[in-house]
């Protein structure tokens, strides 16, 4: 029995130090620059909620929820900004930098004459998006419970489930990165991007759509995230949470499969 | 393991790309320690077998073993073993010199301490100690060669794979890889080098095998196969005049056989001096006239009715 699981721990322990590897070379590469795009990052979020959900809030007024919650508008944004500011900030890395490093730089085919594999170099650069992620939307609930527009309890529980949305959208972002020719392709990926983060009952419930769009909009990961993090930070919702992370669960497992498998084909001629 | 068995062992290898065979059924064997060379033309598949070697291709059909071990299975077990220098550096452009070294330490699971050491220790090897903290980009083409070289030994490998190790580089840069490459193979470090240089070849390989159109049509040290498959010596020669061709005719009796190029005809004889006086004999007056000695430029041609370069 030992010397049947021996084996395949030692596998695991090998794969996820050189998945670290991985993640650490982005470290060494952190160069001044870099910190100006990580400021910018945390920056749009903020302008998003001092300016619709406290400017545009002003005139809406407060917001009966669903579950009969009633909010401020801008504490019915907030936590749409926030899972919103986690996909942004691992979709930067997964996507442009992600490809960059692929398609440009070559970087993983010196990777992949080392023992580390494409799906530990999938592994590694989520682990470092999620960083990326994790950071944002860090200081993203340290303002909102300065604003009030949550508790600091509650927050403590936000921040997992935001790491859990970079995760996620890492996942995809990666995914869609294996499958874009030229940089060109990033413009339909932005629209695409923005188009969700206008949609996904970020400034509007999504009750207030027709049923068919209404349905449209609660099947997209976008969507799923901010129901999460929106029942975490106002209340109410039930136990819909639930079905949220397994949602988000099966997306990130599933886009890591797909991320690693497009790798591999693409790496390994 | 028994020091017999080859390191690399390769039984009807093939890998095609879609329709296209790239390598087709080819038998090799690399022994522990000696340096060992494919040799052809750009297209021969050369790059393709040695990625196939590296465990980063895939065969696609045939039998291949590396360190005794499979590719498709024991990929990272086989890849901690080996150094890999590819043809297009693959150096890291948003590191120095030194994280590039230290980076890829890393990926093998090296300790960082250790790999500091080792850094320092590479970089002396190949005479980059001064530009460690420079960038790679500015680096010139034969200091980042050298660089992927030294990255390529930071594993401290058993087989070290070098596709093309010298292409595009001057003729200075050429020699000082040799040097390092001459070191490593006096370590007792396995070789396993593509080029379509001869001298690089004649210069670094034990054995080598001649591909060709994805094939192996020759195998040997570079002296059996200049014995095999060519004369002692060549003379070229260079008329004035549009087309060699017309002189050649009258050349075939002088040698065992003749070469026409577009620029020179190669003539090849067992004493050099003597077929020159033969020439001059019929009448026939080059204006360029080279008396050398046979090489592995000669053996491919002979085998393929082809120029390595062209």
């Amino acid at each position: 029995m030992v010397t049947l699981v021996l084996p395949r721990l030692m596998d695991v322990s090998a794969a996820s130090r050189r998945s670290v590897s991985v993640a650490e070379r982005n470290v060494s590469a952190l160069k001044s620059i870099y910190w100006l795009l990580l400021v910018s990052g945390f920056i749009e979020p903020l302008l998003y909620l001092f300016s619709i959900g406290v400017g545009v809030g002003a005139l809406v007024g407060d917001l009966t929820l669903p579950g009969g919650t009633v909010v401020s508008y801008a504490a019915f944004v907030a936590p749409a900004m926030l899972a919103a500011s986690a996909m942004t900030g691992s979709f930067a890395e997964t996507t442009f930098n992600f490809f960059g490093k692929m398609k440009y730089m070559k970087l993983y085919d010196g990777v992949i004459a080392t023992p580390v594999q494409p799906f530990e170099i999938a592994l590694g650069e989520l682990a470092w998006a999620m960083l990326r992620g994790s950071a944002y939307s860090g200081a993203f609930l340290v303002v909102m419970v300065v604003m009030d527009l949550t508790t600091a309890a509650r927050a403590v529980v936000a921040f997992p489930a935001a790491v859990l949305v970079g995760f996620t959208f890492g996942a995809i972002g990666m995914t869609i990165a294996t499958f874009m020719r030229s940089w060109q392709d990033f413009d339909v990926l932005a629209s695409a991007q923005f188009v969700l983060f206008l949609f996904s009952g970020t400034f509007v419930p999504a009750q207030a759509y027709p049923t068919l769009l209404r349905w449209l909009v609660e099947v997209t990961p976008l969507y799923r995230a901010v129901h999460l993090i929106r029942g975490i930070t106002v209340g109410g919702g039930g136990w819909t949470w639930l079905l949220d992370i397994g949602y988000l669960l099966v997306v990130l497992a599933v886009g890591l499969f797909i991320a690693s498998r497009r790798m591999s084909r693409l790496l390994y001629r | 393991m028994t020091t017999a068995q080859p390191l690399i062992q390769a039984r009807g290898l093939v890998k095609r790309f879609g329709g296209f065979t790239a390598v087709d059924a080819i038998d090799v064997a690399v022994r522990a320690g000696e340096a060992f060379g494919f040799l052809g033309p750009n297209g021969a598949g050369k790059s393709s077998t040695m990625r196939m070697i590296g465990c980063v291709s895939p065969p696609s059909g045939g039998e291949l073993r590396i360190l005794g071990m499979d590719p498709v299975r024991d990929g990272p077990e086989i890849r901690a073993r080996l150094g890999v220098c590819p043809q297009l550096d693959t150096l890291d452009p948003e590191l120095t010199v030194r994280e590039n070294l230290i980076t890829y330490a890393r990926y093998f699971g090296i300790a960082r301490r250790v790999a500091r050491l080792r850094a320092a220790e590479l970089l002396d090897f190949v005479q980059l100690s001064e530009r460690a903290d420079s960038k790679v980009e500015p680096l010139s083409g034969g200091m980042k060669r050298r660089l992927t070289i030294a990255r390529a030994l930071v594993n401290e490998p058993e087989i070290v794979l070098l596709d093309e190790p010298t292409t595009g580089l001057d003729p200075q840069a050429r020699h000082l890889v040799w040097e390092r490459l001459f070191q490593l193979k006096q370590q007792g470090v396995t070789l396993v080098l593509t080029t379509h240089y001869m001298d690089e070849a004649e210069q670094l390989c034990d054995r080598l095998v001649v591909m060709d159109g994805g094939r192996i049509v020759a195998e040997g040290s570079p002296r059996v196969l200049i014995e095999q498959h060519s004369t002692r010596e060549v003379v070229e020669l260079r008329f004035a005049g549009e087309s060699q061709e017309p002189f050649a005719s009258k050349l075939e009796q002088l040698g065992e056989r003749v070469e026409v190029l577009p620029d020179r005809i190669l003539l090849y004889v067992p004493d050099g001096d003597a077929a020159v006086a033969e020439v001059t004999a019929l009448g026939l007056h080059p204006i360029n006239v080279l008396v050398r000695r046979s090489g592995l430029e000669d053996v491919f041609l002979h085998l393929t009715g082809r120029t390595l370069i062209d």
